[in-house]
């Protein structure tokens, strides 16, 4: 905008505000606190129904606490990845912002595909489904509504890193390291599939995640064209904002993650 | 005198100020703010006439005018339409117009955001009002307590139907609410220091922040509610080991906050229009913001006594009764204020005056009987009689409604520029009161002789038949008087006298630009010195007075049109109708269609999921935008340039 080109720092004039704090910033911190009220409701929901029924499930004999301890752990570190990001953001770095994005964007991933794994696993070995009993109606809500956080925070970040894409293919090999950052996160995932499939166990499924990721990633570059060459260095705010959502949804599951599963091995 | 600086997004913007698209596309805080209004206004009038057929029904005893069936479907409509329709639209109403004029800002932080919070709350209403087309209202009282709202008592679609709408309406308070908080927490002229906002403002930040934290538990109990319906869950299923007394915590939660968020606007409007009308400052400024703000802070740490019958053990009753009568305390702070105001000072008898007045006296009667049922023992007694329909309503009609009806009469002047005629507006002052006394006083009575709420009808022997018909008469009076006020409204908006910029000679920022204000609020930036600014501007010493800033040579940055917020309410319509009509066949939804049409409903869900998503994304992609306006130069007179290593308040 105009008016904002004549001083030196665009990010430095969006916290001319009375506070000191973007306006968009400002509001972030507004829905986290909604926020924490939404999550309170649904943990207490948990841990009212898991103090008047302690004997119904014994939650010990459906988690996998390996599992879901290692998703937890990746989940962690894709904050660290995040802060690294914004970081980069601020400074400018372009290359590395995507490097940084890219492995959020991953560990997320990683994460969510624990979560359905997880998921179809209870429903189809454990028989634990939503209307199985109570515990199955306030587990699924709990870690499925945090689910959907960290699925809607992907695609928050997804949108970012398109838009930090040049405007046009041909200038993609101009870019330093962005032909291989891309490549790297194209192979990398089926390349985990198919480990998994020959290590753990022969499932279909994972192969057809493999290959249905090598078809949609180009996909999305395609249909991501509007997006592409949006991003400006004043964009940074938006990305420390995404940020912040990511890290309270991280900082939320570590709490679900004492609340429903740690606790049940007291 | 515009000029766009550039296309954002894949399409065009819409440019057109006017007529239906310049309606639909507005991000103009003003135009929202009277878009909050109309159909506040409409909805009061709907919810009037359903509490009129109720009053009718129970005018004589045994009177058959409406089914039991029908009269559980009213006064469910009535409390949701009331609430969530009427009271808290029309205080978002005076939010939007009237907040980000005090603040002496441009516009609110998110305009757009704030054109979906609008378009949400005309979807929310229009789907929990489709029930009647649909011939199933719902009929589970305003609360819906739990179980009767699952699925084996409730197995018809009207309790779908108020829990989509209200999800839709959450959407709407809380879009605004993260919109008022930013805006008034960071936009604020030059010198407006929190302890010189006015009280209407500071009331505007304690609700925005009451309904976000209140809105989220009413989100999740109506999400666990709707998996219970729909998904076979257990959270309120007795049968599957559910407790139906969690929705009470989690509505109550949310609805004891709730009250605050439709009284605390009213006392702010009060604290605005007492000093104008008094030719004084309020008395006891600091006291009034930290009572407010006290009040609301109290209000998260009451919601039991709602419960105070369903047994929750001795200790829990006794601390909630204790918190709640501390309530009584800042309440209490308030209105001495308030008297303290009006305490010497050259009172002026107008209609907005009357209204404020009528609120001290009614708000405070409604307040004793609310002390009444503090107590465990009393609230046991009257507990589900027409004692607490009397409490209530005097809280609700003659505390927010009056309030709200003094604030249209006190800026309807700065909104449309016009006035609304003096004596018409007292006498219909007097109608309101005399019919809302008529209506519900007999109803303390009623209460005491063991008169129960919620039922259809009753035997001639039980003695309450003459309070009963006194009592509709009353109300009779009060909907008449409320259907002239806004017959009044719309006349005066075509007919009205010219008010020029400030008829009231008040006190506060939004006096200071011209009736209506200009699209962009204030040619220059407003420098405060004091708290009752536009007083000082006239009355006060000379370095008291405001100063101006003149904008730089870009102009007023204005934000551009937008039509995403709109799909975005759009899409949420579609998935909720979805929902709604899960499990229904084609022909339930779309009657006109024949029979036997196999087509899982649901999958309008995924559809309207898609509208929202891509109008979301287009949303980001097309940006804010803007364009520039240069304010006339008779505008800004008296303004300085601005300071060129200053920049930022454009």
């Amino acid at each position: 905008m105009s008016d904002l080109a004549a001083h030196a720092d665009p990010l430095e004039e969006l916290k001319q505000t009375n506070t000191g704090v973007e306006n968009k910033k400002m509001a972030m911190w507004a829905f986290l606190a909604s926020d924490c009220m939404f999550f309170g409701t649904l943990i207490s929901t948990h841990l009212i129904y898991r103090k008047i029924y302690p004997t119904v499930v014994d939650p010990t004999q459906i988690f996998s606490i390996e599992l879901t301890g290692f998703s937890s752990f990746i989940l962690l570190m894709s904050s660290f990845l995040m802060a690294l990001t914004v970081s980069s953001a601020h400074k400018g770095n372009l290359t590395s912002m995507r490097t940084f994005l890219l492995g959020t964007i991953l560990f997320g991933g990683v994460f969510l595909g624990g979560q359905v794994y997880e998921f179809s696993h209870f429903v189809h070995e454990k028989g634990l489904t939503l209307s199985s009993s109570v515990f199955g109606s306030t587990f699924y809500t709990l870690t499925g509504t945090h689910g959907i956080h960290v699925a809607l925070g992907v695609f928050w970040l997804a949108m970012w890193f398109f838009a930090t894409l040049p405007k046009k293919f041909s200038q993609f090999t101009r870019e330093e390291r962005l032909p291989a950052q891309l490549i790297t996160f194209w192979v990398a995932l089926p390349v985990v599939m198919v480990l998994v499939y020959f290590i753990h166990h022969h499932s279909t499924a994972y192969l057809l995640i493999a290959a249905g990721w090598l078809v949609l990633f180009p996909v999305l570059m395609l249909v991501t064209t509007p997006l592409r060459g949006r991003y400006s260095h004043v964009n940074a705010l938006d990305v420390e904002t995404a940020g912040l959502y990511w890290h309270f949804v991280d900082i939320v599951w570590i709490i679900i993650f004492t609340a429903v599963y740690l606790v049940e091995y007291l | 005198m515009s000029t766009t600086d550039a296309t954002y997004g894949i399409w065009n913007r819409p440019l057109k100020k006017t007529g239906i698209v310049g309606f639909l596309t507005t991000v103009d805080h003003k135009k929202i703010g009277i878009g909050y209004a109309i159909g506040a206004l409409f909805f009061l009038l709907v919810g009037g006439v359903e509490a009129l057929i109720i009053r009718l029904q129970l005018m004589v005893p045994e009177n058959n005018l409406v089914d039991a069936r029908t009269y559980n479907e009213l006064f469910t409509m009535h409390g949701t339409t009331m609430v969530f329709l009427a009271v808290m639209p029309l205080s978002a109403a005076f939010f939007n117009y009237i907040m980000p004029l005090q603040v002496g800002a441009r516009d609110v932080a998110f305009p757009r955001l704030n054109a979906l919070g609008l378009w949400c709350f005309f979807v929310g209403g229009i789907v929990v009002n489709l029930s009647w087309l649909y011939q199933v209202a719902p009929a589970i009282g305003w609360f819906g307590y739990a179980p009767l709202t699952t699925k084996p008592y409730s197995p018809d679609i009207g309790t779908d139907f108020w829990i989509v709408g209200l999800q839709i309406l959450g959407i709407a308070s809380l879009a605004g609410s993260f919109n008022f908080i930013t805006t008034i927490l960071n936009m604020r002229a030059p010198g407006l220091s929190m302890m010189r906002l006015p009280v209407f403002t500071w009331m505007t930040l304690v609700t925005s922040f009451l309904i976000i934290l209140a809105f989220p538990p009413i989100t999740i109990a109506l999400v666990e509610l709707m998996f219970d319906r729909h998904f076979g869950t257990h959270f309120f299923d007795v049968g599957g080991g559910g407790k139906p007394i969690l929705w009470q915590h989690l509505f109550w939660i949310f609805g004891h906050p709730e009250v605050y968020i439709l009284i605390l606007p009213a006392m702010g409007i009060i604290s605005e229009v007492l000093p104008v009308f008094s030719r004084k400052p309020l008395f006891g400024y600091p006291l009034v913001v930290f009572s407010g703000a006290v009040i609301g802070f109290l209000g998260f740490a009451v919601w039991s006594h709602h419960m105070f019958t369903t047994g929750l053990g001795i200790v829990a009753t006794s601390a909630f009764a204790f918190l709640t009568m501390l309530i009584s305390i800042p309440t209490g702070v308030k209105i001495f204020n308030w008297i303290g105001t009006l305490w010497g000072g050259r009172i002026r008898f107008t209609t907005p005056m009357l209204f404020a007045l009528g609120f001290i006296w009614m708000f405070m009667l409604g307040g004793f009987t609310g002390i009444m049922h503090s107590s465990p023992p009393v609230d046991a007694q009257q507990q589900d009689s027409y004692f607490v329909i009397a409490h209530f309503h005097y809280v609700l009609i003659g505390g927010s409604i009056f309030a709200l009806l003094c604030g249209i009469y006190y800026w309807f002047p700065k909104v449309t520029g016009k006035l609304m005629n003096d004596n018409i507006g007292k006498l219909l002052f007097y109608t309101i009161f005399v019919g809302f006394n008529l209506a519900f006083f007999p109803m303390h009575i009623l209460g005491m002789t063991g008169m129960p709420r919620r039922t259809h009808t009753y035997k001639a022997e039980m003695g309450w038949a003459e309070p009963n018909f006194w009592s509709t008469i009353g109300a009779l009076i009060l909907g008449f008087g409320i259907l002239f006020v806004v017959i009044q409204l719309i006349y005066s908006c075509f007919r009205g006298q010219p008010s020029g910029e400030n008829p009231w000679d008040a006190r506060t920022l939004e006096w200071d630009t011209s009736s209506p204000p200009k699209e962009y609020n204030f040619g220059y930036t407003p420098v405060i010195h004091s708290r009752d600014q536009v007083w000082e501007n006239k009355y006060g010493a000379a370095e008291k007075k405001m100063g101006k800033i003149a904008p730089g040579p870009h102009g007023i940055h204005m934000p551009d049109q937008s039509w995403w917020p709109l799909m975005v309410a759009i899409g949420l319509f579609i998935s909720g109708m979805g929902v709604i009509f899960h499990h229904q066949p084609m022909s339930t939804l779309l009657p006109f269609l024949p029979e036997g049409i196999h087509f899982h409903i649901l999958y309008f869900t995924g559809f309207g999921m898609v509208v929202t998503f891509m109008s979301i994304i287009l949303w980001a992609i097309e940006g804010p935008g803007g364009y520039h306006l240069h304010p006339t130069a008779e505008e800004l007179e008296g303004a300085v340039q601005p300071d060129p290593q200053q920049g930022g308040h454009h």
